[in-house]
Order: C-alpha cells, then sequence, then structure tokens
C-alpha cells in the first residue's frame, strides 16, 4: 500500500508559519521523520494558496526533495501552482501526484494537469451537488470520473478515487458508507480502479487521544476492502499497516515482522 | 494473432554472492523461478561443494570409504583429489571438533583451516559440526584465520547466530544461515542476523537439507514457499541464494548402504547410493538451491551434466 506522508500541511499552524517564513528547517525535519516512519510519498498541502502559489509550492517540492528521496502529492485547490510543482519535481523517486480533482467542473484542469505532464491524479467522488450521501452516490459519482480522466486520456491506472472520509464525530454513518465505496470501487474496472483516503479526516474534532485508536482501526478495515494508498501520519499507522499485510497474506510472517 | 508465451512477473532478483580469494566462483543473480530461462534471466550456474572432512569420517559408508579412504586422514591430500576430481569449491566440514568425536579446539581446527587455505587455491565453505555452542566458539576463531580468503562460514543458527555473524562480518566472509524447516523461521533468522549489521546481500539460505525419502518433500517445499516469497511477494528478507546440505544426509540413509545381499530386491548398491545422491541433489536445484555440497564424484558428475542440459 502507498504511504503518504500527510505532516506537511497548512491545516498545522507549525507547517503554516514555516511556509510562511519560509523556514526550511522544519519542513526539512518534518519531511524526515515522515520518510524514517516509513512513507513512500510526501503531501505538500498548501490550500487554497491564491496569493503566491506557485511560488510556495516550487518551495516546497525542491525543500523537501532535498531532504528526502521521495515523490511529492501537490495538494493545492491552485492549479498554476500545482503546475508550478510538476515543473520543479525531480521524477528519480517516482512521479508526483495531484490531489485533487472531482466532478466540480472547476476542477477539470487537473486533470489537464495529470494528462498533459503524464502522473497519476486523485479523482475525489464529490459533484457540484455537495457531499456524497452513501456509496452508491460516490460510485455513481466514480463513474463519471473514471469517464472524464479517459477523455482527458488518463488511463484508469493513473487514477486515484478517494470516497471523502468524513468526520465520524459528525457524520458516524459515513464511514460504513466509505468502507463500501471502496470495495464497490475496485469492482469498476479489472485490474480493479485504485483507491485512496485521506485517513486523518476521520478523527478531526475528536479528543487528541483518540484520533490514533480511530484513525489505526478505520485503517485496517480500509485495507481489508482493498485499499491502495493513504494519506496518514506515518509513524501513527505504520504497525496497523504491517500487521494487517500479515494478516490478509501479503507479506510473510515472521517474529519480528514489525521491525522491518 | 499470434500465440504469446505468457510470463509471470517477478518483482525480484536474487543476489549475486561470489566465494574464493584467487579463484572465484559466483552464485545467484537469477530473476525467475529455477531454470524457467525463458521468463527471467540466470547469469551463474549452480555450483557443486565436494564436501571434504578434517578427520577420518567415522560414518562414511562402503561406497564413500572406496574412493576417499586412502588419504581421509589428511584434509590437504583430501583436497587436492578433489580439485583433480574437477571440484570447482570445497566444502570442508570440522566434524572432530563435535563434543561426541575428538572434541578437537578451535585453534586445532583452525590449524587444519590454515593448512588447507596455504595449500589449495580453490572456494572455500568451511562448516562446524552442527553443534550449536561448539560451532559458536570455533568458527569465529576460523573465521579469523581465514580473513580475506571470502570464505562462506556456516551454520548460524537461531541460538548462536550472534557470535557467528559477528566474526563473519570481521572476517569479511559470506555466511550460511540455518533454520530448521520453516519458512517463517528462516525470514525470522534472517531478520535476527540483518539486526547484527551482517550485509543481507552475503546470507546464503539453508532451509535444513534432507535425503530422498527421510523428510526430503519438506526442504523442497520449504525452499520453494522461500523463493516464491523473493520472487513473487517481493519479500526482500527472503531474497537470497539458498544451500542444500546434500551428501550430510543423503549418506545416512540405508539405501546407500545396504549391501545386495542384504536386500536383492533394492539392486546393486553402488549404482543405488549414487542415485540416491544424485536424484536428491538435482531435485533441490528444482526447488531453487543454487549451492549444493555433495560427497561422491560420480554423483557430482550426474548433477553437473543435469545442469549443464538445463541452463
Amino acid at each position: 500500500m502507498l504511504v503518504i506522508g500527510e505532516r506537511l500541511s497548512i491545516m498545522s499552524k507549525r507547517v503554516r508559519e514555516a511556509m510562511q517564513k519560509r523556514q526550511k528547517e522544519t519542513i526539512r525535519q518534518i519531511a524526515i521523520e515522515q520518510y524514517k516512519a516509513g512513507a513512500h510519498m510526501i503531501e505538500a498541502n498548501i490550500g487554497p494558496a491564491e496569493d503566491n502559489g506557485e511560488e510556495l509550492m516550487e518551495w516546497m517540492v525542491t525543500t523537501i526533495q532535498e531532504a528526502v528521496p521521495l515523490p511529492i502529492s501537490l495538494d493545492t485547490t491552485n492549479p498554476l501552482a500545482v503546475e508550478a510543482g510538476l515543473k520543479v519535481h525531480n521524477n528519480e523517486w517516482g512521479k508526483p501526484l495531484i490531489n485533487s480533482t472531482s466532478l466540480d467542473p472547476e476542477r477539470f484542469v487537473m486533470f489537464e494537469l495529470a494528462a498533459k505532464y503524464n502522473v497519476p491524479i486523485i479523482a475525489l467522488t464529490v459533484g457540484k451537488g455537495g457531499l456524497p450521501r452513501n456509496a452508491e452516490e460516490r460510485v455513481e459519482i466514480a463513474v463519471q470520473l473514471i469517464e472524464k480522466a479517459t477523455e482527458y486520456g488518463i488511463l484508469p491506472d493513473d487514477l486515484y478515487l478517494d470516497p471523502l472520509v468524513l468526520q465520524i464525530a459528525t457524520s458516524q454513518e459515513q464511514a460504513k458508507e466509505v468502507l463500501k465505496a471502496v470495495r464497490l470501487f475496485r469492482e469498476l474496472n479489472d485490474p480493479p480502479m485504485k483507491t485512496i483516503v485521506g485517513l486523518s479526516n476521520l478523527s478531526n474534532g475528536c479528543p487528541k487521544e483518540i484520533r490514533p485508536i480511530l484513525n489505526k482501526h478505520f485503517l485496517a478495515l480500509l485495507m481489508y476492502e482493498g485499499l491502495s494508498a493513504a494519506i496518514v501520519n506515518p509513524a501513527e499507522v505504520m504497525e496497523t499497516i504491517k500487521t494487517i499485510k500479515v494478516i490478509m497474506g501479503n507479506t510473510l510472517y515472521a517474529h519480528s515482522y514489525l521491525e522491518i | 494473432m499470434n500465440f504469446v508465451v505468457p510470463k509471470e512477473k517477478y518483482l525480484n532478483r536474487i543476489p549475486v554472492i561470489s566465494f574464493g580469494k584467487e579463484k572465484k566462483v559466483f552464485i545467484g543473480g537469477e530473476n525467475a523461478l529455477p531454470f524457467l530461462k525463458f521468463e527471467g534471466e540466470f547469469p551463474h550456474k549452480p555450483i557443486i561443494a565436494y564436501e571434504i572432512q578434517d578427520s577420518p569420517p567415522e560414518d562414511y559408508p562402503e561406497e564413500l570409504a572406496k574412493i576417499y579412504s586412502s588419504f581421509w586422514h589428511d584434509p590437504v591430500e583430501w583436497a587436492k583429489f578433489c580439485i583433480e576430481q574437477g571440484a570447482e569449491a570445497i566444502c570442508l566440514r570440522l566434524m572432530s571438533s563435535h563434543p561426541d568425536s575428538q572434541n578437537t579446539s578451535a585453534e586445532e581446527v583452525a590449524e587444519t583451516v590454515k593448512k588447507i587455505i596455504s595449500s589449495v587455491q580453490i572456494p572455500l565453505i568451511i562448516l562446524g559440526s552442527n553443534h550449536i555452542e561448539k560451532d559458536s566458539l570455533i568458527l569465529p576463531v576460523v573465521s579469523e584465520v581465514a580473513r580475506g580468503y571470502n570464505c562462506i562460514i556456516g551454520k548460524a543458527q537461531e541460538a548462536n547466530y550472534r557470535t557467528i555473524a559477528a566474526s563473519a562480518m570481521a572476517g569479511g566472509h559470506n555466511l550460511i544461515a540455518m533454520s530448521e524447516l520453516d519458512v517463517n523461521l528462516a525470514k525470522q533468522l534472517n531478520i535476527l542476523i540483518s539486526q547484527t549489521g551482517f550485509p543481507k546481500e552475503k546470507i546464503i539460505i539453508d532451509p535444513m537439507c534432507s535425503a530422498l525419502g527421510y523428510g526430503f518433500e519438506y526442504t523442497y517445499s520449504v525452499m520453494e514457499r522461500i523463493r516464491i516469497a523473493a520472487l513473487m511477494q517481493g519479500d526482500d528478507i527472503l531474497c537470497c541464494p539458498m544451500i542444500a546440505d546434500v551428501g550430510f544426509y543423503v549418506w545416512k540413509t540405508k539405501e546407500t548402504q545396504a549391501s545386495y545381499e542384504e536386500i536383492p530386491s533394492w539392486g546393486n548398491l553402488y549404482e543405488r547410493a549414487i542415485m540416491w545422491e544424485a536424484v536428491t541433489a538435482c531435485s533441490f536445484l528444482m526447488s531453487g538451491a543454487e549451492l549444493l555440497i555433495m560427497r561422491h564424484p560420480k554423483a557430482i558428475e550426474i548433477v553437473k551434466n543435469f545442469i549443464n542440459d538445463l541452463i
């Protein structure tokens, strides 16, 4: 499973300040921590980035890739910033990922960029009409997203469908719908469609001490349904990932399996 | 539409291990299941090491005694004989060190190793007597004496790997990691050995050998699973060459010892004994072994021909 480190996000006060003040050291340090914890890719979430988005994304991509040999997930709604990130990205360690597009026509420009730079892209299963109510609505949107991607010349293999994890504290019934959606998304293609979640949104708004518990257990269930990628705090979930891989028979068991 | 041969996709390549100093041999390097040449590359053929012992063997049956007994009191002579037979590598088993044998000291067996490395130039595997405590005493001394000769040292087991791995690393040798017929334990031992700092790419897995008719299929199946995990599941920890210690197990069986007079229905002893070793060895090549330790020159010749036919 593709593990994408979530910690370099504008949502975090410390990261936000480091971005504003262009403090390389903080960014590098968090990137290195996630790399050491087992991340395969680092998310650079710069938010809407309406001012100076291009320059900020460039700075983030180069700062992270100076610190760790990993590709970057480019997370912003600003397409110019995404393109700026794509241009400076070092593909030596893998292709970058565009985060994200959706069925909102304003976001179709992200499909264009994915096609132009031949990189994978995350497609959120949300349309103009707001949040999906259940798994079936998510699947309906997913089908349209796959068609849309094909129109732009993007192969199903380069599309990561995101069922949109919602907060357990406010939308408890949606957790089960997300699990079901992951299962159904996979069935939309052979080989199965790739799926991705932003895991920690599940526990957003919950007490700090129970957040990891919610995240880890939800991830285990998602992996059982066949999830291909997750945007997570790697240190928090690596034990779960290794354990579920063993239980699912994807990794051969050995007593020290957690140590490798 | 033309017929296209369906090919398996493999995720790993077995590392190449070389051993020997002036003369070197290479094993491993393949990226497909054994002998499936249409699916991958096989840069190095499996190697057969002739087994010799540091003192006259107490348990060699008649068919082996006929060949070796006139010089087996002298391991250097024995080694020279094997080289004349065309040996590409030699495996020296320090059997005299076993407490139930002569219980020779680390210094005594190290003398034998010194004599051999100074008299013959051939890639060398050096084994203890498979006695957990004693091996952990003699193998460090032996590794030091053979420092720089790029040998294969063995066998490290779960109960003694620390000292053996540390000394093999200090001596610059490769290491045999032996576990008892269990794919999970094989993986565990490799993790433990790697955690000592020993380089993973110098580990050779011995999943514990057995002879045809005496548990052979257990070894075969474990080897198969190790190789499938390495190549098809992408298990880096198990992605190592494997060794089969064939002669040691085969020449204990009744089939290599009972005379024609004892059991006429079994036929001629010479042919039977040789085929027992050859068939066991060939089968382990099929399950993924890259390195074989064998005893009878005739059996070795048969297995060499088999390898040359297939690669």
